[in-house]
């Protein structure tokens, strides 16, 4: 079996792995990080949305294979080491941008990704961002409302830049 | 997923070796359509060959009067290059347009043009845009590489490297999406060019992406959208599926093409 590498959340890893694994599932089974979730079958719905070198992508259709060596960022990389939450956590804690909250951490990730590249999107802009993150619960609303609050915040904070 | 071998070729030579010893290989680009097909088990090759690391596939540049694109350049970033925007900014559009950011960070255009799914968008810029399709053995041209839904004139053992754009006098891609996926339900991508006038229908041929000859003709007399007027497009061997009826789509073949037409002049 292939060995693969990474850094994750900052701390390099490394194991044994079949071709075949998901990097949604060494995450998740190998590592032990469950906050990456697995939404659906058909690369559709964005709860498994991580970031490889920087840019979010969909960790359920990619190989762990295909991220040996590479720097891969999970939702629990984004609170403070003393539990502080990342202001787009807080930003949705504090609008209601979650309901049951399976949807959140590939929001959050995606939305990070959103707002290091444009730190002032119009609600237009995160709308469309948003195409591939599907929440069943909210209606969307507060989630657009959340991500406006957290560019506000992070504009206001620039030492606490996404990510 | 059913098991296979896995191999990170870093040259095209390499990549075309591996693919040729293998019993029943496979590329990965992007893997946004092939990583999903393996997942439902409907295809199980024996070994799996990433192009990643072949930096030589990467890449976008200007060659005499043609924008050049590497097979293995991501929708985005084909989405936000500066020369794309400023040579074929419809091709920057069509890119921006393609899924989801997530989508458009691992997708590439040559695995999207070596896919040819009838409801891509790519083909319409490949075949309207009249572009060449490089690979490592040839150069094609785009009227001879579509060659149904799903089946293009590459061989088993055949690359696409790049893929040569002729930068055209005006151009527009107007697509109207399916809301979930955001593929094309009919996209429609014209061009001006000094050859003449090119129209390409995705999203609606039963046999993939096709030229709209009476169309162009018309479009070459006359470049405006009411030049359009009077063309009835068959339903016959159009798709009719649970997103649209092969009537809808003859209809919005007229619609988007008469807006891309607009968007152009
Ligand atoms: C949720 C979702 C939404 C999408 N929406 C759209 C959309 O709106 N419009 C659209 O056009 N597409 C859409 N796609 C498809 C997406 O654009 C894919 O990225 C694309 O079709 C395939 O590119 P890839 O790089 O991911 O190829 P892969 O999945 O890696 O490969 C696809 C096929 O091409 C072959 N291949 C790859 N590279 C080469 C090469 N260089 N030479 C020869 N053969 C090669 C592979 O062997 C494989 O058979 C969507 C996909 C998803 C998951
Ligand atoms: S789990 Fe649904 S897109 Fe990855
Ligand atoms: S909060 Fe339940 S799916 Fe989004």
């Amino acid at each position: 079996m292939p060995t693969v590498s990474m850094t994750v959340n900052g701390k390099a890893v490394s194991r044994e792995v079949e071709p075949r694994t998901l990097l949604v599932q060494f995450l998740r089974e190998h590592l032990g990080l469950t906050g990456t979730h697995v939404g659906c079958d058909t690369s559709q719905c964005g709860a498994c949305v991580v970031h490889v070198d920087g840019r979010s992508v969909k960790s359920c259709t990619m190989l762990a294979v295909q991220a040996d060596g590479r720097v891969v960022t999970t939702i629990e990389g984004m609170a403070a080491a003393d539990g502080t939450l990342h202001p787009i956590q807080a930003a949705f804690r504090e609008n209601h941008g979650l309901q049951c909250g399976f949807c959140t951490p590939g929001m959050v990730m995606s939305v990070a990704d959103l707002l290091k590249n444009n730190p002032s999107p119009t609600e237009r802009e995160v709308r469309e961002w948003l195409e591939g993150n599907i929440c069943r619960c909210t209606g969307y609303h507060n989630i657009v409302k959340a991500v406006l609050a957290a560019a506000e915040a992070l504009r206001g904070a620039p030492a606490h830049a996404a990510e | 997923m059913y098991a296979f071998d896995y191999h990170q070729p870093a040259s095209v030579a390499d990549a075309a070796a591996a693919l040729a010893a293998a019993a029943d290989g496979k590329l990965v680009a992007g893997g946004m359509t092939l990583i999903p097909t393996l997942k439902q088990r409907l295809a199980s090759p024996s070994d799996l060959i990433d192009l990643a690391r072949v930096d030589e596939l990467k890449g976008i540049g200007e060659e005499s009067g043609s924008l050049v694109i590497g097979a293995m350049t991501c929708h985005a970033d084909v989405a936000a290059s500066d020369i794309v925007r400023r040579s074929i900014p419809a091709l920057a559009r069509l890119a921006g347009g393609i899924g989801d950011p997530q989508v458009r960070n691992r997708g590439t255009i040559g695995g999207s043009v070596a896919n040819n799914d009838p409801a891509a968008d790519y083909p319409a810029a490949v075949l309207g845009l009249g572009a060449t399709i490089r690979t490592n053995k040839r150069d094609i041209a785009a009227d001879d590489f579509f060659q149904g839904m799903f089946t293009t004139a590459l061989e088993p053992d055949e690359l696409i490297t790049r893929i040569a754009f002729p930068v055209p006098q005006a151009a527009a891609y107007v697509k109207f999406p399916n809301p979930a996926s955001r593929y094309a339900v009919v996209g429609v991508l014209v061009a001006k060019t000094g050859g003449g006038v090119r129209v390409a229908i995705t999203g609606a041929g039963a046999d993939g992406v096709f030229r709209a000859t009476e169309m162009e003709q018309a479009l070459s007399a006359d470049f405006s959208p009411k030049a359009l007027d009077g063309i009835a497009i068959p339903s016959d061997g159009l798709n009719g599926d649970i997103h649209a009826s092969s009537e809808y789509r003859a209809h919005l073949i007229g619609v988007m093409a008469k807006r891309a037409v607009a968007a152009c002049v």
